[in-house]
């Protein structure tokens, strides 16, 4: 049994009489790939924030690589090898896309490296063409591309991905579906969606959220056809 | 990176020179030097706002600790090597506290405008109210709405008796401001430069990326502080005099202005407003038809209404948009030649 690089224990997140995520017990293994469902408002992207830094749990733990990160920074948390992509795109707009993958590899690799490194990663998106082009004009499909190379050219272990399909096309879909199988070789990934097409194709395991806690928890086929899923959140087929 | 530097140093030296040999000939060489002084007071808010993000409301506070430092050391010391130096580290150093308060504090945009605003009216009202004869650092008297007279201004190095003033002094600050702004082009060329212009873009995506905002944002308002406090101990030596008019919120008020007319995100832009603004100034001041507070009231009306951009950006644009596609039309043009005879 491989041991678990992520763990939450009791993880609630209040904010004032609201409370966005209460007491989630989380495990995740080395290299492991899991999606999260849940209707909106049901704590996931609380959940993801949580595990950043960006947000300090209220009350529980969380433990990357068996340290306790609950009161951690985002800037610490993320030196430890942790990424993540935001719901909507959280990019330099006003910089190039090469600018923009430099500042990433820049944070993990020195000067030369870092260059090569930016090379490296826009060939392998293949983003050679617009390279120079300033964010704030490519479209919203590029942006999401771009915005996981920020995130994978740190290497990280541990990947956070917030709707990493939405609003992109199926061919960029297909394409966004081989880079996560591919980072998924050397890193443990938590995605949140809600294309069920994507998931299914994708996913093994897979958590469902519901109003701040976990519903559920299993296989991606029993997920799907569990009722009270079905009834939640994917609705009934009349 | 090594051609855009030599392509700043070029364009320092040129501008040394024209400010050096040929404005003289248009205005006299004591306005030019609080002009020189003013712009590098721009450039240090532009520094920190148009390259950083970080809307300091008083950058005045800076300009006048350097200032109030120089003329308080050079009584105590007697020689203006080291007050010089201070001037430069006290501001920095206070630059540096404030703003890992704030920083550390995650103060959002607007508060931070408000402590700095704050700071300012602090300073403002404390050093006008020092006039008694026992607010003393030193042999040093504060003096309150009246300022501090008869310090020792800039020598030579050593030697306290050989004064650097009139021309000469207006070649020095010159050369101050080519070396800040060679400094200034370095350091935003350097990666500090460019990952401060990533925080200025996303700071929340940086911190998720693994840098540490609060400590760059922090030692970027404290290199800002400094270059104010340069500015306010040249300033202090073009005027012979200080007193607590380097801190008003008009003063502070002013410096955004030049940032704003001059062009945000340019090292020139600042420089150049703070420079143009003031002359501006001078000139209305000779005369008593319009009030000078309307002028530039006026002025920053019409640049945010018309140029929100600032005068530098706008001409790089237009120069861009009429000139960059020739470029690019000429260089473009034996490349597809040359293409055309290798399938040929």
């Amino acid at each position: 049994m491989a041991e678990s690089i992520l763990e939450t224990f009791g993880l609630t997140m209040r904010f004032g009489g609201v409370i966005a995520a209460h007491n989630i017990n989380f495990k995740l293994k080395a290299r492991e790939l899991r999606c999260l469902i849940g209707p909106n408002g049901a704590g996931k992207s609380t959940f993801f924030k949580c595990i950043t830094g960006q947000q300090t749990p209220t009350e529980g733990e969380v433990y990357l690589r068996g340290m306790n990160t609950s009161r951690w920074m985002p800037h610490q948390i993320a030196s430890l090898g942790v990424g993540i992509k935001t719901q909507t795109p959280s990019v330099m707009n006003g910089l190039s896309v090469s600018e923009n993958i430099w500042l990433s590899a820049r944070r993990f690799h020195d000067g030369p490296e870092a260059k090569r490194k930016t090379r490296e990663i826009i060939e392998r998106l293949a983003l050679g063409a617009i390279a120079k082009d300033q964010l704030g004009k490519l479209s919203h499909g590029e942006r999401q591309l771009i915005e996981l190379g920020l995130v994978i050219v740190g290497d990280p272990w541990l990947v956070l991905l917030d709707e990493p399909a939405a609003g992109l096309s199926g061919e960029d879909i297909e394409r966004m579906t081989t880079i996560i199988n591919e980072i998924n070789k050397t890193a443990a990934i938590i995605i949140i969606e809600h294309d069920m097409q994507f998931i299914r194709s994708i996913a093994k395991i897979v958590t469902v959220f519901h109003q701040g806690t976990v519903l559920l928890e299993d296989r991606v086929d029993k997920v799907m056809s569990d009722p009270t899923v079905r009834n939640i959140y994917l609705g009934k087929r009349n | 990176m090594a051609g855009s530097f030599s392509r700043d140093v070029i364009a320092t030296i040129g501008l040394t020179v024209v400010v050096i040999w040929i404005l003289p000939y248009v205005i006299s060489t004591f306005t030019i030097t609080v002009l020189i002084v003013y712009g590098l007071l721009g450039l240090s808010l532009g520094l920190v706002w148009g390259y950083g993000g970080i809307l300091c409301f008083g950058q005045a506070v800076f300009f006048g600790i350097g200032a109030y430092t120089y003329a308080i050391s050079a009584i105590n010391i007697g020689e203006s090597t080291l007050p010089m130096l201070l001037s430069i580290i006290v501001p920095s150093l206070f630059a540096a506290l404030l703003g890992a308060m704030m920083f550390y504090g995650r103060l959002t945009d607007v508060y931070l405008g408000v402590i700095t605003l704050v700071v300012t009216l602090i300073f403002y009202r404390f050093i006008n109210s020092t006039a008694g004869p026992h607010y003393k650092i030193g042999n040093a008297q504060l003096g309150g709405f009246n300022g501090i007279p008869g310090f020792q201004t800039l020598n030579i190095p050593g030697q306290p008796s050989s004064y650097i003033w009139g021309d000469g002094y207006f070649y020095f600050c010159a050369v101050v401001l080519a070396i800040v702004y060679l400094g200034v082009s370095i350091l935003l060329r350097s990666d500090f430069g460019r990952i401060i212009v990533g925080i200025r873009e996303n700071e929340t995506r940086m911190s998720l990326l693994g840098y540490d905002v609060r400590a760059r944002k922090t030692i970027l308002f404290a290199i800002g502080g400094g270059i104010a406090g340069l500015s306010g101990a040249l300033f202090a030596n073009w005027g012979e005099i200080v007193t607590p008019s380097v801190f008003s919120l008009g003063q502070s008020a002013e410096i955004i202005l030049w940032c704003i007319v001059g062009g945000l995100g340019t090292r020139f832009g600042p420089i150049l407003g703070a420079a143009g603004l003031s002359y501006l100034k001078f000139l209305l001041g000779q005369q008593s038809f319009v009030d000078n507070t309307l002028i530039t009231g006026l002025i920053l009306v019409f640049f945010v209404l018309f140029l929100p951009k600032g005068i530098v950006p706008t001409i790089v644009n237009v120069w861009d948009l009429k000139f960059g596609r020739l470029l690019s039309d000429r260089f473009q043009k034996p490349r597809r030649n040359r293409k055309l005879r290798l399938n040929g």
